[in-house]
């Protein structure tokens, strides 16, 4: 805890601001994980983690050492790159396989699948495209 | 002054990350599907990761964010094998 | 010359990666580095993607602009429907939209833009109809989505990929 005290105030007052608005980004992105109704609008909530939180976590973090100039910066880089590429795919699949089994139950809450597929016999409608 | 205020701004945040790594474990708990599950397993390990990052700011420790990196990685492949799972029935084909 | 190397820009980005992660420009790393991208960049000759051509860089720079305003408005939508009183929050729906793009590589970064915006999520796009299925959390402020769709991001992906 001793080397953040060399943080000149110009510099100490963004890289708070932005470590305490990234959190809160987090926290309200878990919240709506528990408060939204179906699994559908579940998916949303952790957008807010992935696209808010990290990315002014890592700036924050990013301005700090910064400024203090004791190492390089490329691990926050690295972490904001990776998590941009990645979230889109989990996302994307995982509501694809919610859909595909809810599909499977026949339950009422899911849209089917387009009517015009379903009446062309020589179009496989089994795979889903990606 | 300056001491005082990233103490309790490190402090906060991090209290407000593990809030949410709780709200996430409810989903865990709770479910009430598989998918929410894992969506709250997803959440878990990208508030994991967040965690670490403060930890980092906190001690100036590489390690942390080395750390981080590999929490990050882990977390992706494993929930696209979990929804790989969920959607076919088994993880190759 | 295209043989040896079917992948320049692949290769170098993750030559660029594989430097990052090592945090060095030593000689050993860098002949390491290079040796590990070609040769995975002729793995990807076997899958055989379809190649982009990027015909306008200025659009990709406009694109970029309204992708980052519309994440940036949409966390904030998001963050107001999470903390409102209403119960339950929100009212979310199912929304078909028509797409008229035909890339590939158009397509998936269309899904990429469309996932990371908090607020819609991509489930499903049938090939054979060019219906798209989207989940859009907050219909409450009734957007017109198709409109949105087509000529805020499809205008933009078909100048950059066609």
């Amino acid at each position: 805890m001793t080397f953040l005290v060399d943080l000149p105030v110009w510099a100490a007052i963004p890289v708070c601001l932005l470590l305490l608005s990234g959190s809160a980004l987090t926290l309200a992105g878990a919240i709506g994980l528990v408060r939204f109704q179906s699994f559908y609008e579940r998916l949303h909530a952790p957008t807010l983690c992935t696209s808010g939180g990290v990315l002014l976590i890592a700036l924050s973090s990013m301005i700090a050492f910064g400024v203090l100039q004791n190492r390089w910066i490329v691990h926050e880089v690295l972490i904001v790159v990776f998590m941009i590429v990645t979230t889109p795919v989990t996302l994307m699949l995982l509501g694809q396989s919610a859909l595909y089994r809810d599909r499977a139950e026949k339950s009422a809450e899911v849209p089917r699948k387009t009517e015009t597929a379903k009446a062309d016999p020589g179009i496989d409608i089994s795979g889903n495209d990606i | 002054m300056t001491e005082l205020l990233i103490i309790w701004s490190v402090l906060v945040s991090q209290i407000m990350i593990a809030l949410a790594m709780v709200c996430a474990l409810y989903r865990v708990a709770k479910g009430p599907r598989a998918q929410d599950r894992i969506l709250g397993l997803d959440t878990v390990y990208i508030t994991a990761m967040l965690l670490l990052l403060t930890f980092g700011i906190r001690t100036a420790n590489v390690l942390y964010f080395e750390a981080a990196l590999t929490i990050a990685l882990l977390g992706f492949v494993s929930t696209i094998a979990f929804a790989k799972f969920l959607m076919r029935g088994e993880v190759i084909e | 010359m295209r043989y040896w190397f079917p992948y320049p820009v692949l290769s170098l980005l993750l030559l660029g990666f594989w430097l990052l992660v090592n945090q060095s420009v030593s000689p050993g790393q860098i002949l390491l580095g290079t040796i590990l991208s070609v040769s995975l960049s002729w793995a990807m000759v076997n899958l055989e993607p379809s190649k982009p051509r990027l015909r306008r860089p200025g659009a990709a720079f406009r694109l970029a602009g309204s992708v980052i305003k519309d994440i940036a408005q949409s966390n904030l939508a998001v963050l107001g429907a999470v903390l409102s009183r209403r119960k339950p929050p929100v009212q979310s729906a199912f929304v078909m939209v028509e797409l008229q793009l035909q890339d590939d590589n158009a397509i998936a970064l269309l899904a990429c833009i469309l996932t990371t915006t908090p607020g819609t999520a991509w489930l499903e796009y049938d090939r054979q109809t060019r219906m798209l299925l989207i989940h859009v959390l907050d219909t409450a402020d009734g957007k017109d989505w198709q409109s949105i769709v087509t000529h805020r991001y499809e205008r933009l992906l078909k100048e950059i990929f066609e």
